[in-house]
């Protein structure tokens, strides 16, 4: 079964409404693609289009903070990182505003939009800010699961939401905790820590490498920051090697939030599978993926020769 | 909050007086920070802290609060002052701004001041803020006002436009913006920077009531407030003529004071000015 992340964001987002009066919704210009519409049809009165300036969406959303709502601040990622960045950065981050920044349309999710729609580094934009919670769920039921949990938790937060329908992997009855990594497949010979679509494609790299006699211990690091660096030690106590999976530039991404940690703490042999250093290309989501690298079989291959090298 | 307006009017100048000389104060002390911009915003603020907005110096997250930004946040002496004289803040604290400890950073902190209700530094976003918690306030029924002062020269921001647009959008008459309107920004007049054009016709363009005024006479300044209060078709902005630098002769219209701490010598003669 697969779920698109942003119709599992429009169904939570109405459901929170319901439960909660203080949530506000503004979108900028995107609602019915980043499916804030869903919101706007149930809660006409608490959804707030401000139009194509993700500057201003940023701001009013940190307005509606200080006096005492939880604004959901909705826009395709890389505008609302790219124009929004020094709003986030002082009128949210340094503010210490409780907003909720929601990027969509994220990775190659916008498929033959093309490069300049797809933003592969935008948890590199947003890991660095001080202060900053960031969340990429690995599918529709955990972004269900995220929404609440960054409806309650008190700060500022950004979180990553795809476009396409993705394989549903987790469970209704798992947990979610931001900031606590959830162990999704035991195994002893390296770790697999990944985000987002990527989880998926982790487990079935993981199949794999069964078949070739490597059991893979997979995290899906639904937070990446603050990073749940115990649940990363604990693992790598076990298999001392690691592999990191995202849809993201290997820049500052999971990656290197794994890497900074281990690399004071507790080196290992260590591989980052992501988007090389180079923008997207026009073409469908699975295609660009093959383009970046971005599948189970580049997940495999640097697996075992990680393997290889211990 | 004075109601009555000519005791008002007569507590508000007092406040102005003893702003100027805070202000210097801690430009002097910290040999740092932007007095020429404060000087020309503190008749405003003086006016719209003594007999508009509606706060609790002892509760300064009071739920029912009017709401202040100063977008211009290298202003915030001025802000500071007028806490002080407010009762928000200590005068003693004087001494601790710009420095590593106390609670008077260089650019406002809502995380260190109480009676700062958010950051500034960056210019450009005050509008933002204000329209969100104006916003707010209507979906709770609440009378409270969002009131936002900008600088001249912060004008060239890109996002105040859109907010302006915002604010228009949604008729949000409980915000009212003060464009403090000195006509000097750090390289030099605005007219030689970029100039602002027909800056009334702009702001009235973009559907906002205008009010003009002369920002150092405080009769106009206190009509100015209480015509926005009054006006309920949408925004309201006060474009003060101000003067860069006022009260203090030797700062007045000098772009060199946009950024500049006076020496013990200038401190005394500004001292003796106010007095």
């Amino acid at each position: 079964m697969k779920i698109a992340p942003r119709e599992a964001y429009g169904q939570a987002l109405v459901e929170l409404g319901q439960e909660n009066k203080d949530v506000v919704v503004l979108d900028a210009d995107v609602a019915k693609a980043s499916m804030t519409v869903m919101f706007k049809e149930a809660f006409p009165d608490r959804f707030f289009n401000l139009g194509i300036a993700e500057s201003d969406i940023v701001g009013t959303g940190a307005g509606f903070a200080v006096a005492g709502k939880i604004p959901f601040v909705n826009a395709y990622a890389n505008f609302l990182l790219g124009n929004g960045w020094d709003q986030i950065r002082i009128s949210v981050c340094y503010a210490n505003k409780n907003v909720k920044i929601i990027g969509h349309n994220i990775g190659a999710s916008s498929g033959k939009d093309g490069p300049t729609h797809l933003p592969l580094e935008d948890i590199a934009l947003t890991r660095a800010f001080p202060g900053m919670t960031v969340i990429e769920a690995a599918d529709g039921i955990e972004v269900k699961k995220a929404v609440r949990a960054l409806a309650k938790h008190v700060g500022p937060a950004y979180m990553r939401v795809g476009r396409l329908p993705i394989p549903v992997i987790t469970k209704e009855e798992d947990e979610f905790e931001i900031g606590k990594a959830n162990i999704i497949r035991k195994g002893k010979d390296v770790t697999i820590i990944a985000c987002g679509v990527m989880v998926s494609k982790a487990l079935e790299a993981a199949e794999c490498l069964a078949e070739r006699g490597i059991e893979a211990e997979i995290i899906n690091m639904h937070t990446i920051k603050p990073l749940d660096t115990l649940t990363i030690l604990n693992s790598v106590a076990k298999t001392g090697a690691v592999v990191t999976a995202e849809e993201h530039t290997v820049i500052g991404g999971l990656g290197g939030a794994v890497a900074e940690f281990l690399a004071c703490t507790k080196p290992v042999p260590m591989r980052i599978v992501g988007s090389p250093d180079r923008f997207g290309v026009c073409g469908t989501y699975e295609e660009i993926h093959e383009v970046l690298g971005l599948t189970v079989a580049n997940i495999t291959e640097t697996s075992i020769s990680l393997v290889l090298l211990k | 909050m004075i109601h009555n307006k000519r005791q008002g009017i007569i507590e508000s100048k007092e406040l102005a007086k003893s702003m100027r000389k805070d202000i210097l104060l801690m430009t002097h002390r910290a040999k740092g920070g932007h007095p020429g911009g404060c000087l020309s915003a503190t008749d405003i603020m003086a006016v719209l802290y003594k007999c508009f907005m509606r706060i609790d110096p002892q509760k300064p997250l009071w739920s029912g609060r009017d709401y202040f930004f100063l977008s211009k946040g290298h202003a915030v002496p001025a802000q500071y002052a007028v806490l002080m004289e407010m009762g928000f803040l200590d005068k003693e604290e004087i001494k601790d701004f710009r420095e590593i400890e106390g609670r008077l950073p260089a650019y406002p902190s809502c995380e260190s001041t109480p009676g700062i209700d958010m950051a500034s530094g960056s210019l450009g976003q005050g509008l933002s803020i204000a329209n969100g918690t104006a916003l707010a306030a209507k979906l709770n029924n609440s009378e409270q006002r969002a009131y936002v002062m900008l600088g001249d020269g912060e004008l060239h921001e890109g996002q105040v436009w859109e907010a302006m647009m915002t604010a228009a959008h949604y008729k949000l008459d409980n915000v009212c913006a003060i464009v403090d309107y000195n006509k000097l920004q750090l390289d030099g007049t605005v007219e030689e920077v970029k100039t602002l054009g027909d800056l009334t016709a702009k702001w009235s363009s973009f559907g906002w009531k205008t009010i003009e005024i002369d920002g150092h006479d405080f009769e106009q300044i206190y009509n100015s407030f209480a015509e926005a209060m009054q006006f309920k078709r949408g925004p309201t902005v006060i474009i003060a003529h101000t003067i860069k630098g006022k009260g203090v002769s030797f700062m007045e219209d000098e772009v060199g004071w946009h950024c500049a701490s006076p020496t013990d010598e200038q401190l005394e003669i500004a001292m003796k000015e106010l007095s």
